[in-house]
């Protein structure tokens, strides 16, 4: 019988060190499989958070590191909670989760249904459609804000075609009014081929039978949709939309390189006014509430989803 | 709404995690509503009442048991 690498391993282990291993159980071996992964975890998400949680009852300022740091109490939490700026910030954060994942459930659904009827050459369009979530968002904030230019920009040019208005008489990520409806188009465009993928699998996951058998029946196309294809995606529909409130709801790097916050404070996401507080500010203390308020709320969204899609997968 | 008192009385998970749900929802709500300040303010207390009863409610038995 050959020589396997287990067996000339087994035999190169010096002696004391094969009988120390084999004295453990098996549960002591799996905790050293385990162990390393474990303290990963506490070191880089368990312990800032509870460092976290414990910087936000002080008034500690990263950038004055060697002043005596001072409990402060829920200070912190009444003064973010009162503040109108961070309700705007709040509402402006609201306003994009909200169009952001309407346009992208609504457009992702509608291009898996059509791509998902054969047809020739749908596995190139489904790579052209999918395309732009490839790319970095730093990129596609970048030229967007050439996309969006009244002067050479050609989303204005297009505008103007459809609607027969001057290409510079608006600003997209100028304009108060646009400016937010600016980063919801450039969102929709990056993140609907990723709910697209989500809803295409969904679809491909329905047996062909169950639609023969609505057949059989005579049941109509609309009550096929209805009672058999939209019932079916809906846990994948969940998932997408698990996903996608979850990132939009930390959204930094778009909408940075795209309107940077502004005009004025219009566009101004929680992270970015997060990342104001702690490093242009430098209240790292206040930062850390605001942070713990943010990680609460994201944290509470995704235990309703992860119920509502183990309810939806019972059915 | 029977069920649903007797099962928050026998402390079944079922009603219980309804009840987290409908606060951390109304929670969110109140945070990103744009029209009075007060429900802002305490929208946070409700949404961490609501997450903290969620996964303590989890460990409740289902119900019929």
């Amino acid at each position: 019988m050959s020589d396997t690498f287990a067996d000339r391993a087994a035999r190169a282990t010096p002696k004391p060190a094969a009988r120390r291993i084999r004295g453990l159980s098996d549960r002591a071996i799996a905790w050293i499989f385990v162990a390393p992964t474990i303290f990963l975890l506490l070191a880089i998400n368990i312990f800032p958070l509870i460092w976290t949680i414990n910087l936000s009852f002080t008034n500690f300022k990263a950038n004055r590191a060697n002043r005596a740091v001072e409990y402060i109490g829920l200070r912190n939490y009444e003064r973010i909670l009162t503040d109108s700026d961070i309700w705007l910030t709040m509402q402006a954060t609201a306003h994009f989760l909200f169009w952001t994942i309407f346009f992208q459930v609504l457009i992702g659904f509608t291009l898996a249904w059509l791509i998902n009827r054969k047809f020739k050459g749908n596995d190139l369009w489904t790579t052209i459609i999918v395309l732009p979530m490839m790319l970095s968002p730093a990129v596609v904030g970048n030229f967007w804000t050439f996309l969006y230019q009244p002067q050479i920009g050609l989303f204005n040019y297009v505008v103007a075609f459809f609607t027969g208005a001057d290409p510079s008489s608006f600003q997209m990520i100028g304009d108060v009014a646009l400016a937010p409806w600016s980063i919801v188009i450039v969102d929709t465009w990056m993140w609907t081929p990723f709910v697209m993928l989500i809803c295409l699998a969904g679809l491909r996951s329905i047996p062909d039978y169950i639609y023969e058998a609505a057949e059989i029946d005579r049941a109509s196309k609309m009550r096929q949709f209805f009672t058999i294809t939209i019932p079916m995606v809906l846990p994948f529909l969940m998932l997408a939309v698990l996903f996608r409130g979850i990132e939009n709801f930390k959204m930094f790097d778009l909408v940075v390189q795209l309107t940077g916050g502004g005009p004025g404070s219009t566009t101004e996401l929680t992270s970015i006014n997060l990342k104001r507080e702690a490093f242009e500010k430098w209240r790292t203390g206040y930062a850390s509430a605001y942070a713990i308020i943010l990680f609460v709320t994201v944290f509470g969204l995704a235990s309703i989803y992860v119920k509502a899609l183990n309810k939806v997968k019972e059915r | 709404m029977t069920g649903f008192l007797s099962g928050l009385v026998r402390l079944r998970r079922g009603p219980w995690e309804l009840l987290a749900t409908v606060l951390i929802a109304l929670g969110v709500v109140m945070l990103m509503q744009p029209y009075v300040l007060w429900l802002y303010t305490y929208s946070f207390i409700v949404t961490l009442v609501g997450t903290v009863m969620f996964i303590v409610v989890s460990h409740f038995p289902e119900n019929g048991r």
